[in-house]
């Protein structure tokens, strides 16, 4: 795309440095207050989190000298963190496969130009502006691990359906209660996953799709070779929005199941609770934990979308 | 460029106001006839017996100011979060209230909190609390708060419709967990819920009652000090009643909090609760009658024991007012605070001093309960250990609420005990 645009190369320069008389010192006198508030609150309070993390403070008082790598040896010794690791995987595998299938099937929907297009695109993105909070006030209910006479919620609805094979103990269950988290997660993204694949769609040139079927193209083929490779980096970017949000989950589970209900513990809320107690370094440590992997996941997008910027 | 320059001014007049509000916070603290008081008494009927203390301090002190730092939320774990960075960041409050006992222990090896033991001394409070209560409170020998009022943790609240449509006669006594048990599971015959239960802590305050039955006083309070052991088979054997009864109670328990529990025994669909005597405001606020529509009897297997907890206010070291503090601490310990704020609250006095004449019925019966029966410190509610050493038992139970697992609780708890044990 980027030979298609050479004027900007050939506009004439504007005469430099108005203010001052050197070029850099107007943009740099601009961007100077976001470079120290962000290198304070930012890196300086991550350096300082890093720095506590590797500190032996384990209560209120102060550190009480320097303890290497312990902290993150314990956690990573300790069953209940682990647990709380693979709770995190479950539950981002199924946020993800969960937004991106519905919000694509959504978006073919609309986008082969169902009638009445602008209200479902209305219906299916507004649980997004609902805060996580809010709705997990709602899904709290509405995910009621009660059965029999006592459900209520969805449990209950599956009793009037005579579907009561369906009714269980949702984010209760020891090994699966983590998945039952992730339903009002999707609920409320896949809206969004929606609206960036639509963005996508609309922007292939309809000409692409006129040439591929004057070749000849079946329905299938255009899709696979024509709108799929068009819509990749859409995916992308929706991975890596919906997978660091979904890393980062924390207030879904403290309004849905509490902070200390065990089956749905996540490392965000262990890092909660060993912040309250005290715990400074072990909830440091944690979240330097977390940032790390969030890090794994944006920082090699971040490189890319840099590299693809400068080549243009 | 004149787009730019706008710009600039817009940026450097955000900043400056951000400097100015920065100001604006420490030149607040100047005055000295302030006395902040730092609570989570935020609203309801804890919020009524604040102010009923307020009224009371203002007589008391007409040339000082009452100023309420309450932080609401989080069931005073925002306010603690709020309370620590202040005290690190040496700003404290003039008090702040926090469960009396053991969970004061960071506060003390921080040093962030004064000994009041000379105080005690100089104002004749020993005199007017409990001698059992001052043993309790007292930590590496000193005393380091001001008890406000007292909550009685081990009580059994019935519903006796419920029972006598179970069979079973409504003022039947137990003097075992293994005789009430057995008529636990007599009701579940009748397909009704025989204990009703909510969310995590409320598990542990049931596992407190059923330790202290099994065990008894004496070795409850060993579980504390180290003398129990934690890994032996009297504990092994209360956790296994402690299993029973989890196994009896309602199965949608993580999804409630502790009115939803006792609302459960109000509404006939559950017979037993057990809760902590603040659960009367719960059958109060409905019209309830004690004795009629329900009954409030010490947890089977604990009649003659007092499971306490308490709030209290604390002096912090470096305070910004100590003769407000003082006075503050004196209105709590006075008779006329002590009765005002627990008429309000619906707890009792902690000192045996002030008139107790006009409280209510069910108030009645624990007034005189604290006076004779032998006083034990509640683990869920801050008064038997740290606060490390309760969120570590929390989660032990929290995981057996999962799997059930007795051997695992048992294993988590004598790690728990290991790792927080006072030397």
């Amino acid at each position: 795309m980027s030979s298609t645009v050479p004027s900007t190369a050939r506009r004439p320069r504007r005469a430099r440095g108005r203010i001052g008389g050197h070029g850099w010192v107007a943009p740099v006198l601009l961007i100077l207050p976001t470079v120290i508030v962000i290198g304070v609150f930012v890196y300086g309070l991550i350096g300082s989190n890093i720095h506590t993390s590797l500190q032996d403070r384990h209560n209120i008082g102060p550190s009480q000298g320097f303890a290497g790598l312990e902290n993150y040896r314990d956690l990573f010794t300790d069953d209940d963190f682990i647990y709380s690791l693979r709770n995190l995987l479950l539950y981002t595998a199924t946020f993800l496969v969960g937004t991106l299938c519905l919000g694509f099937l959504w978006a073919w929907l609309l986008e082969r130009k169902a009638r009445g297009e602008s209200l479902f695109r209305a219906i299916y993105l507004f649980p997004m502006a609902v805060s996580f909070v809010a709705s997990g006030v709602v899904w709290r209910w509405l995910l009621n691990n009660a059965e029999g006479d006592r459900a209520s919620g969805l449990n209950r609805l599956f009793g009037t359906l005579h579907l009561d094979f369906l009714q269980n103990p949702w984010w209760t269950n020891e090994r699966w209660g983590i998945l039952a988290i992730a339903v009002p997660a999707i609920w409320q993204l896949s809206g969004y996953v929606m609206a960036l694949f639509l963005a996508g769609f609309r922007g292939i040139p309809e000409e692409l799709r006129e040439a591929a079927r004057m070749d000849g193209a079946s329905e299938w083929q255009l899709y696979r070779h024509v709108l799929f490779p068009q819509l990749s980096p859409v995916a992308l970017s929706a991975i890596i929005i919906i997978g660091h949000m979904s890393l980062k989950v924390f207030d879904l589970i403290m309004a849905i199941a509490g902070q200390t209900n065990y089956t749905t513990q996540v490392p965000a809320t262990q890092m909660w609770i060993e912040f309250t107690r005290g715990d400074y370094a072990k909830s440091a440590a944690i979240g330097t934990i977390l940032l790390v992997i969030v890090a794994i996941l944006i920082v090699p997008y971040l490189v890319s979308t840099y590299r693809q910027e400068r080549r243009r | 460029m004149n787009a730019t320059r706008k710009a600039l001014a817009a940026g450097l007049a955000a900043l400056s106001l951000l400097a100015v509000s920065a100001c604006g916070g420490e030149s607040e603290s100047g005055s000295t006839d302030e006395v902040e008081v730092f609570t989570w008494w935020a609203e309801g009927s804890e919020k009524a017996g604040l102010d009923a203390l307020v009224k009371v301090f203002d007589e008391q002190n007409p040339d000082l100011k009452f100023v309420n730092g309450a932080v609401a939320g989080g069931a005073g774990s925002d306010a603690k979060n709020v309370l620590q960075s202040r005290l690190q960041n040496g700003e404290p409050p003039a008090t702040f209230q926090a469960h009396a006992g053991a969970e004061l222990t960071d506060y003390i090896n921080a040093g962030q909190i004064e000994d009041l033991t000379d105080l005690y001394e100089e104002k004749g409070w020993n005199e007017r609390f409990p001698e059992g209560l001052l043993e309790r409170l007292k930590q590496d020998g000193g005393i380091y708060s001001v008890p406000s009022n007292i909550h009685r943790a081990n009580v059994m609240w019935a519903n006796p419709a419920v029972l006598k449509k179970a069979g079973i006669e409504a003022n039947k006594t137990y003097d075992s967990l293994d005789a009430w048990i057995a008529d636990l599971k007599a009701i579940k015959a009748k397909g009704i819920i025989p204990l009703s239960i909510a969310t995590d802590w409320t598990q542990v305050h049931l596992l407190e009652t059923v330790l202290l039955a099994d065990l008894g006083a004496e070795a409850y309070n060993g579980l504390w000090d180290g003398t129990t052991d934690w890994g032996g088979s009297e504990v092994k054997a209360a956790l296994e009643d402690y299993s029973t009864l989890l196994s009896l109670t309602n199965t949608d328990r993580q999804g409630l909090d502790w009115p939803d529990a006792t609302q459960l025994v109000i509404d006939g669909q559950a017979a037993y609760n057990v809760m902590g005597d603040w659960a009367e405001a719960a059958f109060q606020e409905q019209k309830k009658k004690l004795n009629t529509d329900y009954t409030a009897v010490p947890v089977p297997g604990t009649e003659g024991v007092f499971d306490f907890l308490a709030d209290s206010f604390t002096m912090p070291v470096d305070g910004p007012n100590a003769a407000g503090t003082e006075a503050w601490l004196e209105t709590i310990a006075s008779d006329e605070g002590q009765v005002a704020f627990n008429k309000a609250k619906g707890s009792i006095p902690a000192s045996t001093t002030a008139d107790t004449a006009d409280f209510g019925e069910y108030q009645q019966t624990a007034i005189k309960s604290w006076s004779e029966d032998e006083i034990v410190s509640s683990l869920a509610h801050g008064a038997a250990t740290s606060v490390n050493w309760l969120t570590d038992i929390t989660a032990a139970v929290a995981k057996f609420g999962s799997n059930n697992d007795v051997a695992e609780l048992q294993e988590g708890l004598v790690e728990a005990a290991e790792d927080n044990k006072p030397e």
